[in-house]
């Protein structure tokens, strides 16, 4: 059964009077979880996501023995909507982890090779969790933003005798590059922004796509039931490119 | 009672045209192309369409791996494989998996469930609140029945209220792919005639890719079956087999016709409850 | 994983001499598993996938069922053979996105409204990782779909197109895939150029990912061809099995599989 958001969606028009280009209000609270070395709750309208960064220790890959790792992690905690159901993380949050991991990872942002403590045998591994605080729509975009802003505000610990000093911190995390991800849906033969839940439930396509400052695209990701045509993506990729530059003035300064 | 062997049967619309046209189609094929998902078979042309095909901007196109039948009426595809989608009116050979208390579930060699309704089953008034009846069916009988309902979520009704419908006793079921019944029935039922006469065994064929077989020379006319079922596609498949079964005359032993009719064993099977 | 210092494009060509828009060899055949209502094994170079379609079938738990239509369930997964570096049996989380993405790139053309409250499920493996495994699952699991017979709007062909050395190149192979610049999973109703699976990772100009698309199309147009033709072989009527016939075959195998061990 379509969703009420459907029969609106087709015909340009949304529920809460937004145009179909528009982001609900967007509020960053970077720095809210003291325990993290880095942190942020992001808010697009209702959905609420909190990243937090973590940075732990580890065995560098033998094939990269100078460089940290970064492992990014989602949760859809039950909490946050009566669809998510407890347990291991499910293909929906799998996939957004993953996404998100490849926007981070592909833009450079940031510099592995400076994470080495001892060459080969301990490095800095840098952990994202995102945690879902409420379902609304629009959860990658979100997710992302929360992400960027964490690292943003991260801070490296200090080191003493090879054991991390929890609340000690040695610098900031260098952050280089500022991706931003937008996500545009297709519904009908209309391309929107930032759905709500509802809206979501109507929309039949969507690509996310993931850009640096620079301009380049540094990740795709394609979902939804319905098929794109060439020209369609190329439609979305110009709007995903001129919004991302609008969102990025929003990310807390470094 | 019953008197001809159900696939022969002309009284209703058995889809006997369609048995013939497929097999005569299948056999033909090595002279026509398959045609494949997505591939257009025709300009609809205000004609009907039939199974398998899908329509897009007034043209007809396929759903499925098969052989196009165009006519003036009607656009379909014979299609080489799938599983067992019942149809009304299908002759189908069924297995009673559960007792129920107004009737009983028959597994039909289908991904839908079907059900026999008491009324549809037994002849006599059946008094549902006292009488238990499995005396009737029970779980693991074979039975002979028509699909007589099919609704829009595929919830299947059958029925044994059709010139032909019986409880099979004994025998052996083979299961073969449904899309290769036409050719084992043969055009007219020249190929399951043939090894019913060379092996003297009773055979029923069910639509749903269901075939019981009962007579001492089973394992030959299951062997035969079988190898029609896997070569359905090479030429001069109908004189292979009868060599295979060459070597086998009919058997005309007590209670077994050679190529015979149920009407003699009617009686027999009368007599075993 | 560290790129190599190693140029990947040598003289204008890649180093196992392919230009930039050409397919690795590639090998499709129907009907490889028996018990499957529909099954393929299909190659591209060293990288090979098994794929089984079963269904459509009752679906099980029941909670599961939609009572107006049937569902698709797609797994795909790694042999732990299949790469140089053992992988670890059981389930990634790459597998969990990739299985999503696999389903997510046939939805659009299965006819699921025809199946109510039953299950279509697809199980793809990859025995040989030499690069673009999803979307070499992809075009067997179209084959196997294909021949189970189940209803499908058309056929899903798939292939994966990349920049290694600054380079766009098509089919990219386990080395360029791991030192690409970027990396783009393409899948696609071939006869109307429409998209079902796009991923992309890596750096790429917006020119760059529109060209990138164009070759993708073109690359899948080829590879659509070589889909219909494993179908169509598969259904052609054969020669009477005598025992010449049957000896021709042997020895038809063997010369095949002399191939392969050169290779």
């Amino acid at each position: 059964m379509k969703s009420y958001a459907y029969d609106l969606l087709v015909n340009g028009e949304r529920i809460d009077g937004r145009k179909l280009e528009d982001y609900r209000e967007i509020e960053i609270e970077p720095g809210i979880i003291k325990n993290a070395e880095g942190s942020a709750l992001v808010k697009i309208g209702n959905t609420k996501i909190i990243s937090g960064v973590k940075f732990g220790t580890c065995t560098p890959y033998p094939d990269t023995p100078e460089e940290g790792t970064l492992s990014v992690n989602a949760e859809f905690t039950p909490l946050a909507s009566p669809d998510f159901e407890a347990g291991p993380p499910g293909e929906d949050a799998t996939e957004l982890a993953r996404v998100v991991d490849r926007g981070i990872r592909e833009s450079e942002c940031i510099d592995f090779k400076k994470f080495c403590i001892t060459p080969s045998e301990k490095a800095w591994s840098i952990s994202v969790d995102i945690h879902v605080i409420n379902h609304d729509g629009n959860l990658i975009d979100c997710a992302f933003l929360a992400s960027v802003s964490a690292l943003l505000n991260a801070r490296v610990p200090k080191l003493k005798d090879e054991q991390i000093v929890r609340g000690d911190y040695k610098e900031d995390l260098k952050v280089l590059h500022k991706p931003i991800e937008v996500t545009v849906c297709k519904v009908g033969d209309k391309f929107l922004l930032d759905p709500n839940f509802e809206e979501e439930s109507a929309v039949e396509a969507k690509l996310t796509v993931c850009f640096r400052e620079d301009g380049n695209i540094c990740a795709l990701q394609k979902q939804g039931s319905k098929e794109l045509g060439i020209d369609e993506i190329k439609k979305m990729v110009e709007i995903a490119t001129e919004k991302s530059k609008e969102l990025r003035r929003l990310l807390p300064k470094s | 009672m019953i008197t001809r062997r159900p696939y022969e049967e002309k009284e209703e619309r058995t889809g006997k045209e369609d048995e013939n046209l497929e097999s005569v189609e299948m056999q033909e094929h090595t002279l026509r192309e398959i045609v494949l998902p997505g591939e257009m078979v025709a300009e609809k042309k205000g004609r009907k369409l039939g199974d398998n095909v899908y329509e897009e901007d007034d043209k007809i196109f396929a759903k499925v791996v098969g052989i196009s039948v165009v006519n003036e009426n009607e656009i379909k595809i014979i299609p080489m494989a799938g599983v067992y989608i019942p149809k009304i009116n299908d002759k189908v050979i069924g297995v009673i998996t559960e007792v129920g208390i107004s009737g009983w579930t028959v597994d039909i060699n289908s991904p839908y469930i079907s059900f026999l309704p008491v009324s549809e089953g037994v002849d006599e008034f059946v008094d549902t609140n006292r009488m238990d009846i499995s005396r009737f069916f029970d779980v693991g009988d074979v039975i002979f029945c028509k699909v007589s309902k099919v609704t829009k979520n595929k919830t299947i009704r059958v029925s044994m209220r059709s010139l032909g419908a019986r409880k099979l006793y004994g025998g052996a079921i083979v299961k073969v792919q449904p899309t290769k019944i036409p050719r084992i029935i043969g055009k007219a039922g020249s190929m399951i005639n043939l090894i019913k006469t060379k092996t003297g065994c009773v055979i029923y064929v069910g639509k749903n890719g269901v075939i019981w077989i009962r007579g001492d020379n089973n394992i030959k006319a299951i062997e035969a079956i079988l190898t029609i079922e896997r070569e359905s596609h090479t030429v001069g498949l109908t004189d292979k087999i009868d060599k295979m079964l060459g070597g086998s005359a009919g058997y005309a032993g007590v209670g077994y016709a050679s190529s015979g009719g149920p009407s003699k064993e009617s009686s027999q099977e009368s007599k075993q409850e | 994983m560290a790129k190599t210092e190693e140029k990947l494009i040598v003289n204008g060509k890649r180093l196992d001499g392919r230009a930039f828009a050409d397919l690795r060899p590639v090998r499709m055949q129907v009907g490889v598993v028996e018990r499957a209502d529909g099954s393929a094994q299909v190659s591209f170079g060293n990288t090979e996938a098994i794929v089984s379609a079963y269904g459509p079938r009752k679906l099980f738990p029941r909670f599961m069922q939609e009572q107006d239509t049937g569902i698709i369930r797609y797994r795909y997964n790694m042999a732990a053979f299949s790469t140089s570096d053992r992988v670890q049996p059981g389930t990634s989380r790459r597998g969990i996105e990739i299985s999503k993405v696999s389903r997510i790139a046939f939805e659009p053309v299965i006819f699921l409204e025809d199946f109510p409250v039953t299950t279509i499920d697809v199980f793809t493996e990859i025995i040989q990782a030499d690069g673009s495994t999803r979307v070499t699952g992809i075009n067997a699991a179209s084959l196997a779909l294909a021949t189970a017979g189940i209803p499908m709007r058309n056929l899903i062909t798939a292939c994966s197109v990349g920049k290694v050395d600054g380079e766009l190149v098509v089919d990219l192979n386990g080395q360029e895939d791991n030192n690409s610049d970027a990396d783009v999973a393409i899948a696609m109703i071939v006869p109307k150029e429409k998209l079902t699976l796009l991923q992309m990772d890596g750096l790429l100009t917006k020119e760059e990912l529109f060209k990138i698309l164009d070759m993708g199309r073109d690359t899948c147009k080829k590879i659509y061809e070589m889909q219909k033709s494993a179908i169509k072989e598969a259904y052609k009527p054969k020669p009477e099995k005598t025992e010449k016939t049957e000896k021709e075959a042997k020895t038809e195998k063997e010369k095949n599989r002399k191939v392969k061990e050169e290779r």
